[in-house]
């Protein structure tokens, strides 16, 4: 009882930390590149509004770079320090591609960022251009790394087991295990959208104090014609990562879809209150042969139910809801983003009843990600790394009042870093364009 | 002859160790100093670490990821012994990040909040950092002579930190900030005399091997050098600052060179101290280093890598060079 005490304690810590982490880079990933295309756009045709809208945008990267490297440092902490078996079993595997992020990616977005923030003055135009690009490739670079990882953790590939360790035989292997692509993709694309409605909600709710700002209107039409450009995307891109996940994880699809037994002609559950206990949906609602016709392309394929992995079985309702709240808010971002672009088409001003809708979704990309993330952590349990090693088997032996003790630091932390983080970022959006202008410096004593 | 990959990794461990020390405890000491400083001369030297601070802390990563990546069992034992002083630090090094960022956009009793807690997570950090030191110099021995040890070296850090910090700013600011930051130098070199001391006499007697290692002749003569070396940059220290408040010298950046010094020759001492040993008395490196299919992958990388890093940090160093312009920071 003591050892699960500690695992569960290790674990939501790691959660709340993770957490927390991924809202960060979620973010940066995207941004940087759209600050990418703001500076070549003022680079090659001088006009305010891009630098305008670089500038502001900069601070809100500025603010989220730093709370993506804070929380970051913790993480790489914590494998040790929550994890201490991981490391023992599976660190020469897990440790050089950390390793590869942080001195491929991590320290090049973290030493351009400076020139990025404070050289505009300083170095010549060309090099600032060069600077936020080297930024970007940083970001994208360093989440090339880390999903790489998680995604062997999902699906291992190219390893040997020597003396009871893993080690790699193949890092190609390793590295393009069979999730990555999509699982690289997936949050990419995640990514984007997430800064598209962060960037359209932030201006909206701008454009409802003062309508008349034209860098937030320009600035608004980037974020909602990007949301509609990489909404359907992420819906090809998330369905083709599902099949994959069918055929290399065939547990955690029978969590998503709630489907206990094996069966030919499954249905397709649409709601359920998955009961874990007794092995069986309450309150299903059902559409007959549903799920076996998405996933199995035909209405009698044979669906693998959970019945088939036991003992070794996902916690099934938090995968089930984490899914849907995903595919509801994709759903929704295609729609709201559709309409927002066909009311902007040819330039038209941004109507009052479309701004509302698009401020009230500027996290929404946080918690899709968040859910998406769940589904796929959750839904490779009971497995740390599948069929390698058990989360149970990962933890080590730091005794539960250290673990409580330093939870709660955790928790009282992180919940002062994100409210300040909101606060900012809504005064920030209050104040549009104009607070970004740069300040007049006093003169130099 | 084949490549001792072990002992390529416990350097560049070092390294990676070394240069966050130096590079994050100038940073480190210029928020120790803030709440010694008025609210024109907080902006000044919010300034001068503004382009530098998240490269820096990617130092703590690098070192903490070859330490995960080159001997994993050693880093299993390390962060779990040191879990508490590690939360600990992580909390501070947090509160310091983000009050950075926040305190830019807040204005009012909301700025002076986020100093405060600017100053404190630094000194959290600083302090835990130390108490570390301590608890692996000794072997994470429990009892109340070797906490009190941790609780000396945590002291001494934090003083090496401030004066760090301290010269940075004679380095980086003019007026007002520099005069005060060279009497704030002065202080940083004393406390950073008194720790030295303390920790070179407390070490050998609270750790049997390492004073085996220091009193054996004649090799302990040649490890004099490392004392003489130390109370050498000390002296130079005390000599340019002196120079400086009377304003017989411009050489702003010789303090700094000093302090950079006298780190470089504890950490060498202690690199001596400890080798070969990761986890002293219990694990030398080449017992806790991993596979070679792992060095050699993540090596051959590094190789590539790390000249890069070092040249592009020294080029970023190089465009922000010269004495800070006020508001910088508050521009962007």
């Amino acid at each position: 009882m003591d050892t699960l005490d500690a695992t569960a304690l290790a674990r939501v810590q790691f959660a709340l930390n993770i957490g927390v982490h991924i809202l960060f880079p979620s973010i940066t990933i995207a941004l940087s590149w759209l600050l990418f295309w703001f500076r070549l756009q003022y680079a090659r045709s001088g006009a305010p509004h891009w630098l305008a809208s670089y500038r502001l945008w900069t601070r809100v990267f500025a603010l989220s770079f730093a709370m993506g490297v804070v929380t970051g440092i913790v993480m790489s902490f914590q494998f040790g320090t929550n994890w201490p078996n991981y490391m023992n079993r599976v660190g020469n595997i897990a440790g050089p591609l950390l390793a590869y992020e942080v001195l491929t990616a991590f320290f090049l977005e973290a030493t351009f960022l400076g020139v990025m923030l404070f050289g505009m003055d300083r170095v010549p135009a060309w090099l600032h251009v060069a600077a936020t690009l080297l930024v970007a490739l940083g970001t994208t670079l360093s989440a090339f790394w880390i999903l790489a990882l998680n995604s062997w953790m999902q699906t291992p590939t190219g390893h040997e087991v020597v003396d009871g360790r893993l080690i790699a035989g193949d890092w190609w292997a390793v590295i393009f295990n069979p999730s990555f692509p999509y699982r690289f993709i997936h949050m990419l694309l995640a990514s984007g959208l997430t800064v598209a409605f962060l960037v359209a909600g932030l201006s909206a709710w701008r454009l409802l104090h003062a309508p008349d700002d034209m860098p937030v209107r320009h600035t608004f039409r980037v974020g909602v014609l990007c949301a509609a450009l990489l909404a359907p995307l992420q819906i090809v891109a998330g369905d083709l990562h599902g099949l994959n996940t069918l055929e290399h994880q065939p547990a955690k699809i029978a969590a998503i879809e709630a489907l206990w037994q094996t069966q030919r002609g499954a249905p397709l559950v649409l709601f359920a209150v998955p009961n874990q206990r007794m092995r069986r949906n309450d309150f299903a609602l059902e559409l007959p042969r549903g799920a076996s016709l998405i996933l199995g392309h035909a209405p009698d394929a044979e669906l693998k139910g959970l019945d088939a992995f036991a003992p070794d079985v996902p916690p099934v309702p938090l995968v089930f809801f984490a899914f849907r709240i995903m595919v509801g808010i994709g759903v929704l971002m295609l729609a709201l983003s559709w309409c927002g672009a066909l009311s902007l088409r040819g330039g038209r001003a941004p109507p009052r009843w479309l701004l509302w809708p698009f401020a009230g979704f500027t996290f929404s990309g946080w918690v899709a990600v968040l859910a998406g993330w769940i589904v796929t952590e959750s839904g490779r349990q009971p497995w740390l790394v599948t069929g390698v090693l058990r989360t149970a088997d990962a933890v080590g032996d730091a005794a539960e009042a250290q673990l409580g003790a330093s939870l709660t630091g955790y928790v009282i932390t992180y919940a002062v870093m994100l409210i300040a983080y909101i606060v900012v970022l809504t005064h920030l959006a209050a104040g549009g364009t104009a607070a970004a202008a740069p300040q007049p410096a006093p003169p130099a004593s | 002859m084949s490549l001792d990959l072990p002992l390529v990794f416990a350097a560049l461990l070092g390294f990676a160790l070394l240069a966050y020390v130096v590079l994050d405890g100038y940073d480190l000491g210029v928020g120790m100093l803030m709440l010694a400083a008025t609210r024109e001369e907080q902006a000044l030297m919010v300034a001068s670490i503004g382009p530098f601070w998240d490269a820096n802390e990617t130092w703590l990563v690098l070192g903490v990821g070859i330490l995960l990546v080159a001997f994993p069992a050693a880093y299993g034992i390390v962060l779990g012994a040191l879990y508490l002083p590690v939360a600990v630090m992580l909390i501070g090094l947090m509160f310091r990040g983000v009050a950075f960022e926040f305190r830019v956009q807040a204005l009012g009793w909301h700025r002076e909040l986020w100093n405060w807690l600017f100053w404190f997570g630094s000194l959290l950090a600083a302090f835990a950092q130390g108490a570390m030191l301590g608890r692996y110099i000794t072997g994470f021995k429990p009892g109340f002579e070797f906490l009190l040890f941790s609780f000396v070296t945590a002291a001494s850090l934090c003083g090496g930190y401030v004066l760090l910090g301290a010269t940075w700013l004679v380095l980086k600011t003019r007026g007002t900030l520099r005069a005060k930051a060279i009497v704030w130098a002065g202080w940083g070199l004393a406390w950073v005399a008194l720790g030295v001391l303390a920790v070179s006499v407390a070490t050998p007697l609270v750790s049997g091997t390492v004073r085996l290692k220091w009193f054996d002749f004649p090799a302990t003569l040649a490890l004099m050098l490392l004392p003489a070396a130390t109370l050498a940059s000390g002296a130079a220290a005390v000599i340019a600052l002196r120079r400086l408040r009377r304003g017989a010298s411009q050489a702003d950046w010789v303090p700094f060179a000093c302090a950079v010094a006298i780190f470089m020759l504890a950490f060498a001492g202690l690199a001596y101290s400890l080798f070969p040993y990761v986890v002293i008395d219990r694990l030398t490196l080449w017992q806790a280093a991993s596979h070679p299919s792992a060095l050699r992958f993540v090596l051959a990388g590094a190789a590539v890598v790390v000249p890069l890093i070092v040249g592009y940090t020294a080029f970023v160093q190089r465009v922000f060079w010269g004495k800070v312009q006020s508001g910088l920071y508050e521009q962007h």
